[in-house]
């Protein structure tokens, strides 16, 4: 199991510097010269220099690399803003703060958002699943299998509206969705996530509904089920202590995948609840062409779905035994 | 070696009779593609502390028939009928309780695929043990060292590391002891051994087959061996049903169906049989043609399309009315040759081969 979790955290951090190595060699193929960006309007040119050479871009693009990545690790000292503590990414060209404070204070939004979604998600989903596979057949399954296929063709920024519309303009049942600290209060923070959480569930959950219906027949099906029947468990049990393991394999892998898309989702889905999260930060920094921010994110986004990716193995591994040896 | 009653009289008076008995046994599935008769009118009989083989090729209903008798069939697909004793006990339409009572306890099952039949997820000594708690009320420890000592009864040497190991860490060989430690755990009356060696490698096939031998010798535990290879049931059962498309083809001691086989069906199976009198590179004869399927089986006897000795029956009896088993008791078989005609088929096909 250590070993198990030492190659993975190797593998993580190689795909990590690759990532953030690529992020990097593009940003300077963009059109647009962001030392002339940050000079602004009226440039003349040996300004642009001493821009150019206070932001470090004068130099070979491998060493502005190397400072890149070394000052997350030692800090780095910006003639142009000063020093900058590790873990250090840079200052924002567009608002000039520490571009790593800028997601710390973000980040705690769009990680509430993602993760209690998953929860509801993954909740919601097996749960109906599970009812489903258990009444195969009945009205209750024909229902959750219907309306798995409709969530399943809605999309966020049309749902996210409605709902908002329905639940807070019209019947005044729910908070608009914002932030609040959950170390703040935990009932607001709870309250005021409520809705981006069911309108991503009720796009999500249907995928998981689906599947884990699908997946607990199969199991059911299996030659270890019967052996199971055949010692006189009785039917609920080989149901519930049994079968829902083998289950939920391929959920959780599937699952892996869905977290990187609401991940990557956070732009859209906090442009569409007006929250300020991770995402936002992104759309900013792109219309800015704030480099070191959109590098930043990219990277510290990168990392949060590598880490995620990190805990479903290790959820894996725990599930399977067959997963642990390998 | 005990004799066997075949009696085929519906069990009215339940006194000593056989152990096992089933009566007229049928089994269908519906399906998309209509009914399937995977068992359509079969009776027979185990005494206590025997084994039966029961032998036919893939498809015959071997399986169907003895998860039968376990209760193991979905309802929502399957209709049952006639009638399975255990001894004073219809298992016919028996509530899921005591089903679920009976199995693992009185009557276990082990099945082909030892890879496939136990957990992925769980350890050997947790699948062994939590069968011991469930029918014996054990406390955790108490079922730990029997899954210990069942695991070293069945030959796995070092069985107390071994108990905390899951099954894709022991061998084909020994997954296979280890789902016979499972099944013998509760001490059943009645052992059902689907196909038990037929994913091994030869060499492990005889000492599993030894394994259970010497089990039943110690334990008199009653044994219904379920093989496609008559080479098992020669060297394991006392007595042979020989099942063809869901029926009983032939019945009798296994001297008396090995040595004068009465049923076509059983001279093809005999003859597709490694023999060690034979040439090494014989080749093998195995039945010609295919079993039939059991969504609509040919008329009469089902065997007809693969019989080389319909027309030896004068008049058309072997395609429009099916043959039952008879005598009613002892060595028995469901065809209409007479016993003559067999025994000069039969000679003559020793001189082909000789
Ligand atoms: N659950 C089921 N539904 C439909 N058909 C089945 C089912 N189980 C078995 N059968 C069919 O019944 C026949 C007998 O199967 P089985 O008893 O497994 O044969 P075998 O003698 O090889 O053990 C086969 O044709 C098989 O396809
Ligand atoms: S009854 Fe007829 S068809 Fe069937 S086995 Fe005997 S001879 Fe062949
Ligand atoms: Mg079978």
């Amino acid at each position: 199991m250590t070993s198990f979790l030492v190659r993975r955290v190797v593998g993580a951090l190689v795909i990590l510097i690759f990532i953030s190595l690529i992020t990097f060699y593009l940003f300077y193929a963009v059109p647009r010269d962001p030392a002339r960006a940050f000079c602004g309007k009226i440039c003349p040119p040996e300004t642009l220099e001493l821009v150019r050479h206070n932001l470090g871009m004068d130099k070979p693009l491998f060493v502005q690399y190397w400072l890149w990545l070394s000052a997350i690790f030692v800090g780095r000292d910006f003639t142009q803003f000063g020093p900058c503590p590790a873990p250090c990414l840079g200052y924002s060209f567009a608002t000039q703060e520490p571009v790593f404070n800028a997601i710390v204070d973000r980040f705690p939004v769009t990680l509430s958002l993602t993760l209690g979604a998953s929860v509801v998600i993954l909740s919601f989903g097996i749960l109906t699943g599970m009812l489903a596979a258990w009444k195969v057949g009945q009205p209750l399954d024909k229902i959750a299998s219907s309306s798995s296929v409709i969530g399943a063709s809605l999309q966020i920024y049309f749902v996210g509206p409605l709902v908002v519309f329905l639940l807070v303009d019209t019947l005044g049942l729910l908070p608009r969705p914002s932030y609040v600290p959950f170390t703040e209060d935990p009932l607001t923070w709870f309250v005021h996530l409520l809705i981006p959480w069911v309108v991503l569930s009720i796009i999500f959950t249907a995928n998981y509904t689906r599947m884990t219906r699908s997946q607990m027949l199969e199991q059911l099906a299996e030659d270890y089920v019967r052996t199971a029947r055949a010692k006189g468990m009785s039917g609920r049990s080989v149901f519930f202590r049994f079968a829902w393991r083998g289950a939920m394999i391929p959920i959780i892998t599937i699952f892996g995948v869905d977290l990187a898309t609401l991940l990557g989702g956070a732009i859209i889905t906090e442009q569409t609840f007006t929250l300020h999260g991770i995402g936002e930060l992104a759309v900013r920094a792109v219309q800015n062409t704030d480099l070191p921010m959109l590098l930043g994110v990219t990277v510290v986004g990168a990392a949060a779905i590598v880490i995620l990716n990190i805990v479903v193995d290790v959820l894996y591994a725990f599930i399977d035994p067959r997963v642990r040896l390998n | 070696m005990t004799t066997v009653s075949w009696s085929s009289e519906p069990g009215t008076s339940r006194g000593p009779g056989p152990f096992l008995s089933v009566r007229d046994l049928s089994v269908r599935f519906s399906t998309e593609d209509g009914v399937v008769r995977a068992v359509d009118g079969l009776s027979f009989d185990v005494e206590k502390g025997t084994t039966l083989g029961i032998v036919g090729e893939s498809g015959s209903g071997k399986s169907v028939t003895n998860l039968a008798v376990l209760g193991l069939h979905d309802p929502a697909h399957t209709e049952i009928d006639g009638e399975i004793w255990l001894e004073d006990q219809e298992l016919v339409g028996a509530s899921s309780a005591t089903l679920e009572k009976l199995r693992g306890n009185r009557v276990a099952m082990i099945f082909q695929d030892p890879l496939t039949s136990l957990s992925p997820f769980h350890t050997i000594g947790r699948q062994i043990s939590e069968v011991y708690r469930k029918h014996k009320g054990a406390s955790r420890k108490e079922a730990r060292d029997r899954a210990i000592e069942m695991l070293e009864r069945v030959g796995i040497p070092q069985p107390a590391t071994r108990v905390d190991h899951y099954p894709h860490e022991f061998s084909g060989g020994m997954r296979q002891r280890a789902m016979i430690a499972m099944a013998l755990v509760c001490d059943p009356d009645l052992l059902i051994a689907d196909e038990p060696t037929t994913a091994l490698d030869v060499t492990v096939q005889a000492q599993i087959l030894d394994l259970l031998k010497d089990l039943q010798q110690q334990y008199g535990t009653t044994i219904i061996l379920i093989t496609h290879d008559l080479g098992v049931v020669a060297n394991t059962a006392d007595n042979v049903l020989v099942m063809y498309a869901g029926r009983a083809a032939e019945r009798g001691t296994v001297r008396e169906v090995l040595s004068k086989p009465r049923h076509p069906y059983t001279w093809g199976l005999l003859s597709s049989m490694p023999r060690l009198t034979s040439s090494v590179d014989a080749p093998l004869v195995p039945v010609r043609g295919t079993p039939p399927s059991l969504l609509s089986p040919p008329a009469g006897c089902a065997f007809h399309p693969r019989c080389d000795f319909s027309q030896l029956v004068g008049s058309d009896l072997c395609f429009t009315q099916r043959p039952d088993i008879s005598p009613e008791n002892g060595h028995g078989d469901a065809c209409y040759l007479t016993l003559q005609q067999k025994r000069d088929i039969r000679t003559g096909d020793t001189k082909e081969h000789a």
